[in-house]
């Protein structure tokens, strides 16, 4: 109950602001689902870097991963389905004081929303992006989806998938992020720490975490990636190369690699709106009172 | 009494625009009443394009019927517009380019022949030059004065100077005194009419408008007709201090402006019909989550890309159903620049007092031609509110509390203490859900029936927000016009030109086209001697909303959909019918 019993702090000075934590909210998920290690590895990360609760916004699309918002006692957008990303960005436009992140499913994401995805990465916004791939349609009782593997046998493909998966990974490369990870929900501490760094990353992050579907995807299960998953870090992976990392990303089968990718720096999208260099948009003033003298081209 | 029309048509690619533009500019410039009608196609080079200046002492509300001076680039021009030239009238070409046979010059025009490309090529070898001195002949015959063309013509040219500008001006002077040789008679100049009017399209107004009424943040994807208010405030974006978003798509374009929204700014996005069936879903979730929002919505004729560089009124039904499921709505259809510029003001204002989505209805006939406006009668809000109005309050913070006119405060993110998550589900007071474990419990069976409630009522309180229908004319006219948007402004002439053959007409005007104000439609209604409605779709659908808010059908219907707007005489000859024809 984090949120409501220091709701009434009033802002100001020599308060102690609550900082991020659950919300009065209980997770409605089904026990031993993935997401649980998102939601808390969210709150971890949150917490370490101390940004009060106020000052963040989680936005979600729709399916069970993006229900998170509702669990942590920040400012939340649950939208719509694969949406997520746009409104987000808007969210960063009006108020660039904000720390922002997205979250949803693989199917939010990288399937009604992908076209989103790609063009948020190539803008380099400043916000953080937590996709909950589980490989399946969770909240619609476990339909394919653009990451289910060749052969998987959903609801919707009773014989099988018979497209390639899209990979996330590669195609955050592809697209310009400036901040590509994977997590996995059997790893809570590597997870928050990649998503911590993801919010300190000045620009688009982006964090893939492996977060098995219990109940409908009986395949990419918590042990079928125990016995996969290896850490970049550990390998020896330079970050800074962007060609390791693509031959890095490449890997799916025997061996998973988890950890940080690729990180680079470039100038956020906010960076470079000329509009923005004034401060955040929501304190700006507003209107166009005493300049009349914009009619005048009209004459 | 002046009125007087100039018709300039070529090719796309031929800069006809430009000259039409500064002939309607220098009407304005006058102290003119002008409208300005851009007709093209849907290419960037060839077809056939024309640009009309229609200027007048008094106010003119349409391209009327009709001109006074063609200016013809192209053979084509003159076939298709010669008949439209008045008696008394000229038809200006250059005949190096084409010629056309004495037989085909329309009966009781002048031709009027400039050599445009010869007097281009003493200043230079670029042909484009030769739209100066066109400009200039055209001028002469329509009664510019000199100077003020001239004057126009340089300012076209924005900061730039030197000899493009200078030949400019001397091909225009050359144009003048040929056309004023050949016409055979001294045309009187115009005399100023009073100080200057701005010329503005609706989307320039409705540009402004969005920038006087505090709004910081414009996404939109561009399409026709709605792209030019991207346009304006992506060049103003930095003087205005609006951020400008070219979105991936629709989809994103409404979802970013909802998102700013949310975070804190007042945000617009504007489309046509194409775009706006993909803002659907969203559309509603800005409903459901109670998010200010302004969609422009300028139609052109569909159904699907249809022809993109037309109009019509025909996404009506569209908007009035766009979205799953209900929630309150506005929809305002400004007909002028200068309303909708006020029509866009009211917009902010209401989506922000009412939280919901509201709708801005425009069309290519509105959104892309151009009128004057009196400088007066454009003033800027001396106050934009803060929409920071939460203040932590010691409890539990309730978003979407239950409030005698449904509407809740609204905290900002970044306000401490009054974090809430705002949903598309269906959500309680609190913003939780009731959609996944509660939804079917009978609690909240009954918690989901009071927030729907909640949400609707606001209908109410956007009705008594939203202008009522109105009666312009005297209550005794013999025939009364029901219209909507873009259309008003031809009925408008259609009503003038019936009172000059002694028939007194009035129009039933709703600025406001959803909420629909039933009672005091049909209260005005009742008083009418003979109704006639007129709208360009198919199907006519504002009589079929005016009969489902009130059982009433307007008897006398003029529908169009050819993607041209309607022109007064046609509205005047089917007046003329009906009130010929018995019935009411
Ligand atoms: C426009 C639209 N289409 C379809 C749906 C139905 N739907 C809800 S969630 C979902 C997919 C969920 O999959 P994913 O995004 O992977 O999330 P998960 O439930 O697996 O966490 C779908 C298709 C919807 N809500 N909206
Ligand atoms: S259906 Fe799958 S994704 Fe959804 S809550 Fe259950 S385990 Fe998690
Ligand atoms: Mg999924």
């Amino acid at each position: 109950m984090a949120g409501s019993s220091t709701a009434a702090a009033p802002a100001g000075v020599g308060t102690l602001l609550p900082l991020v934590g659950k919300s009065d909210t209980k997770p409605t998920w089904c026990p031993g689902c993935g997401d649980y290690s998102v939601v808390a590895a969210v709150e971890m990360a949150l917490k370490k870097l101390k940004i009060p609760s106020h000052e963040v916004v989680i936005v979600s699309g729709i399916g069970c991963s993006s229900n998170l918002p509702h669990f942590v006692n920040s400012y939340g957008f649950h939208g719509i389905h694969g949406r997520a990303l746009p409104i987000a960005e808007g969210v960063r436009w009006a108020n660039h004081g904000l720390t922002v992140i997205a979250t949803g499913g693989d199917g939010d994401g990288f399937g009604i929303g992908c076209g989103h995805f790609v063009h948020a990465m190539r803008r380099n916004v400043d916000l953080t992006y937590v996709t909950m791939n589980n490989q399946i349609y969770g909240l619609t009782t476990g339909q394919a989806s653009p990451t289910s593997m060749m052969g998987q046998k959903t609801k919707s493909t009773p014989t099988g998938v018979i497209e390639n998966p899209i990979d996330p990974i590669a195609l955050a490369l592809a697209s310009g992020a400036t901040y590509v990870a994977r997590g996995f929900s059997g790893d809570v501490k590597q997870m928050a720490e990649l998503i911590q760094n993801g919010i300190t990353h000045k620009g688009f992050a982006f964090v893939d975490t492996m977060s098995p579907c219990v109940t409908y995807n009986k395949i990419n299960t918590f042990d079928w990636f125990r016995q996969r998953v290896y850490k970049l870090d550990a390998a020896g992976h330079d970050p800074t190369d962007i060609v390791a990392a693509w031959s890095r990303s490449l890997e799916w089968g025997d061996k998973i690699p988890t950890g940080l990718f690729y990180r680079t720096e470039k100038p956020t999208y906010e960076d470079l709106e000329e509009v923005l260099a004034a401060g955040p948009l929501a304190r700006q003033p507003a209107g166009l009172s005493g300049r009349e003298s914009i009619l005048d081209e009209f004459l | 009494m002046v009125e007087v029309a100039v018709r300039v048509g070529g090719a796309a690619g031929d800069g006809i625009a430009s000259v039409g533009e500064i002939v309607a500019k220098s009407f304005a410039r006058l102290g003119l009443h002008v409208f300005g009608h851009n007709a093209y196609q849907s290419v960037i080079r060839g077809g056939h394009v024309w640009f009309q200046g229609r200027a007048s002492t008094e106010r003119v509300y349409s391209q009327g019927d009709g001109c006074d001076v063609v200016y013809a680039l192209n053979p084509e021009t003159a076939e298709i517009h010669g008949p439209s030239i008045k008696q008394g009238g000229f038809l200006v070409y250059d005949p190096e380019k084409f010629t056309i046979p004495d037989d085909r010059i329309p009966v009781g025009a002048t031709a009027i022949k400039v050599p445009t490309l010869a007097i281009a090529r003493k200043f230079t070898s670029q042909s484009i030059l030769q739209n100066a001195a066109g400009l200039g002949a055209a001028s002469y015959l329509a009664g510019l004065p000199l100077e003020t063309i001239q004057g126009a013509l340089a300012d076209s040219f924005g900061k730039k100077k030197g000899e493009i500008v200078e030949w400019n001006i001397g091909a225009s002077a050359e144009g003048y005194r040929v056309a004023r040789e050949a016409a055979g008679r001294e045309i009187p100049a115009i005399a100023p009419a009073g100080p200057p009017k701005l010329l503005m399209t609706g989307n320039q107004a409705i540009a402004v408008g969005a920038a006087a009424a505090g709004c910081k943040f414009l996404a939109q994807y561009p399409m026709t007709p709605a792209s030019t208010i991207m346009h304006w405030l992506a060049a103003h974006s930095r003087e205005v201090g609006v951020v400008v978003k070219q979105a991936e798509d629709e989809l994103a374009a409404i979802n970013m402006a909802i998102g700013a929204s949310f975070g804190g700014v007042r945000s617009m996005t504007a489309t046509s019909g194409g775009g706006f069936s993909l803002m659907v879903e969203a559309l509603g979730m800005a409903g459901m989550s109670e998010i200010p929002l302004v969609v422009v919505e300028s139609q052109r004729s569909g159904p699907s890309t249809g022809l993109p560089t037309k109009t019509e009124q025909g996404d009506l039904n569209l908007m009035l159903g766009a979205g799953q499921g209900e929630f309150p709505r506005a929809i305002l259809a400004p007909s002028h620049p200068v309303e909708a510029y006020r029509a866009t003001l009211r917009a902010f204002e209401l989506a922000e007092e009412w939280q919901t989505p509201i709708l801005l209805a425009s069309d290519l006939h509105l959104s892309e031609n151009f009128a004057t406006v009196d400088r007066g009668e454009i003033t800027f809000p001396t106050e934009v509110s803060s929409l920071f109005t939460v203040t932590p309050n010691g409890h539990d913070y309730l978003r979407y509390a239950y409030t005698a006119n449904g509407v809740s405060p609204r905290s900002l993110p970044g306000q401490a203490g009054l974090q809430y998550v705002s949903g598309s589900d269906e959500h309680d007071e609190k913003g939780h859900l009731i959609s996944d474990t509660k939804s079917g419990v009978p609690l909240w069976v009954a918690e989901r029936t009071k927030m729907m409630n909640k949400r609707m009522h606001k209908l109410d309180g956007l009705r008594g927000a939203t202008a009522p229908p109105y009666l312009e004319g005297p209550a005794d006219a013999e025939l009364t016009f029901v219209t909507w948007g873009s259309t008003l402004g031809a009925v408008r002439d259609a009503v003038k030109l019936l009172a000059a053959r002694s028939h007194v007409t009035s129009i039933l005007v709703s600025p406001t086209v959803y909420p629909f104000h039933g009672a005091e439609f049909l209260a005005l209604a009742a008083g009418a001697k003979k109704l006639l409605l007129v709208e360009a779709n198919y199907s006519g659908q504002f009589g079929r909303l005016i009969r489902a808010e009130t059982g009433f059908d307007v008897p006398h219907k003029l529908m169009k959909f050819d993607g041209e707007p309607f022109y007064p005489m046609e509205i005047l000859q089917k007046a003329l019918g009906v009130l010929i024809d018995g019935g009411k």
